[in-house]
């Protein structure tokens, strides 16, 4: 008997729920804080969209854990992308950076890696602004499949996927809930 | 987004609202120590002016650098190939040679930009042909407007002055009744167009009138030299009629704006004094021209076709 191909596309399987979310978020909150010696000169930039909602969240778990509350910033990479001309432009937002990134640790903060261009587009952002003494990754999801020599620092979970699959990321600021979903595209 | 801009026409609501929040990044970068981006590196941006401006030519250019476009300005004086009688078609198709993406026209005849595009690939953009439209000014001045008041659902606004010969109105009075917003226009019966009643605006001849009901109150330049052409007695008798001073000013709402595409012939449309009010928000929507003129570029340049 045949088995039709296309009957897995559309298919959805629930990676991460609520609680896994939140746990994998603390346990790096912990990482970032050992590896930097404490929060001291740390500022969390979050990558828009959903890496925004995410830097806020780790800026509160470091302040629990640390006692010292960091900066949070946000920043949008529309103008930096490789890709402009080549597809319709994406909505930007305002990019929100009232602190100087000069000499600190800045960890730019996303929800998934994928191909690294979003992250090398945010750091030629970045400098941008000031000269970073550090810039250090923190990803919730890394889904392998790099285009560009970029690596997380910290990685909320590892995931490894096919290029026929999507990843979705959750997040109650942005979307009501928190999960991450892997949804089978086909080709 | 558009290939072509030269008439707010062209524009849907969606897009205008995708152009006014484009601008807000766009001003944001204005704000930083870099005010640069890379989005249109490489590009080159023309600024083709037939006719005479400094603050639209300098608005177009720094837009285009801000996203590290590159810009080269034609301006038709007696150094250019113009004045050496090169026809208009002509001056088109060096252009095109040239290999530029974007050209910003200014002409003083009406549809020129339209023309323009039919003999360049380039994205045409409109900076005021004749006295037809100015679609750029009409976009900072709903940015302007909407970063006091956020939306334009039923506000008030009064364009006053010499409504026929300025494509500034024509373009405003499209932008705003597009928006949602309520237009009145002001002044001498010998400056409004016959036709105004189908504008769909409502018309008055005094502005003493208007100005208590109004949010916005736009006055549009007024040229000393129209006083020679016989629109009205003198300049002296117009601004006391329709030029807005400081008992114009005390009628007029506490949270109301006062706004001016600039340059202002101050003592005729604007006392002196008024133009440095606290409501005026004259400068911001100099500053706002350069945000808004960066976010149509970059939404015309920055997809890889229009979708015409």
């Amino acid at each position: 008997m045949l088995r039709d191909p296309g009957a897995a596309v559309g298919r959805q399987k629930t990676v991460l729920e609520a609680g896994d979310l939140s746990r994998a978020l603390r346990r790096v909150a912990h990482e970032i804080v050992e590896r930097n010696k404490g929060a001291g000169s740390l500022v969390l930039v979050g990558i828009f969209r959903r890496g925004v909602p995410l830097a806020e969240r780790l800026g509160r778990l470091l302040s629990e854990i640390e006692g010292v509350t960091p900066e949070v910033g946000a920043l949008d990479v529309s103008f930096y992308r490789d890709d402009v001309g080549l597809r319709t432009p994406s909505e930007v937002s305002a990019t929100l950076v009232p602190f100087d990134v000069t000499g600190k640790t800045v960890v730019l903060v996303d929800d998934v890696l994928y191909t690294g261009r979003t992250v090398r587009a945010a750091i030629d952002a970045l400098v941008d602004f000031g000269r970073p003494r550090f810039v250090q990754l923190a990803v919730l999801i890394d889904r392998g499949h790099r285009e560009l020599p970029i690596r997380a620092d910290y990685v909320g979970k590892n995931l490894p996927t096919s290029l026929t699959e999507d990843v979705g990321v959750k997040l109650v600021e942005t979307d009501g809930v928190d999960e991450v979903l892997i949804t089978e595209m086909g080709s | 987004m558009i290939k072509h801009l030269w008439s707010i026409d062209q524009l849907s609501v969606d897009n205008i609202d995708l152009i006014l929040r484009t601008a807000d990044s766009l001003r944001e970068v204005g704000t930083r120590t870099i005010k640069k981006v890379p989005a249109l590196r490489g590009r080159t941006v023309c600024n083709l002016f037939f006719e005479p401006s400094t603050r639209t030519r300098i608005s177009f250019e720094l837009a285009a650098k801000r996203l590290s476009a590159d810009v080269i300005n034609f301006t038709a004086d007696s150094k250019t190939s113009v004045s050496k009688g090169e026809s208009f078609k002509d001056t088109a198709l060096t252009l095109q040679a040239m290999g530029v993406d974007a050209i910003v026209i200014r002409h003083s005849s009406s549809g020129a930009p339209q023309r323009l595009s039919s003999w360049v690939d380039a994205s045409v953009i409109s900076a005021g042909d004749g006295a037809h439209e100015h679609p750029t000014q009409a976009l900072l001045d709903l940015y302007s407007i909407r970063e006091r008041f956020q939306g334009f659902e039923g506000l008030r606004i009064g364009i006053v002055g010499d409504v026929t010969h300025s494509r500034v109105a024509r373009s405003n009075i499209k932008a705003f009744t597009k928006m949602g917003a309520l237009v009145t226009v002001v002044g001498p019966p010998t400056l409004l167009p016959a036709s105004i009643e189908k504008w769909g605006t409502e018309v008055s001849f005094d502005l003493d009138e208007v100005i208590p009901k109004l949010d916005v109150i736009y006055l549009l330049r007024v040229q000393r030299e129209r006083q020679s052409e016989q629109f009205f007695p003198s300049t002296r008798e117009y601004s006391s009629y329709w030029g807005f001073d400081a008992r114009r000013a005390a009628a007029l709402k506490p949270d109301a704006l006062i706004m001016h595409p600039g340059p202002m012939n101050r003592g005729v449309e604007i006392a002196s004094d008024m133009a440095d009010e606290a409501r005026s928000i004259i400068t911001d929507q100099v500053t706002n021209g350069i945000a808004v003129r960066s976010a149509l570029l970059y939404l015309m340049l920055g997809g890889e076709g229009a979708d015409e």
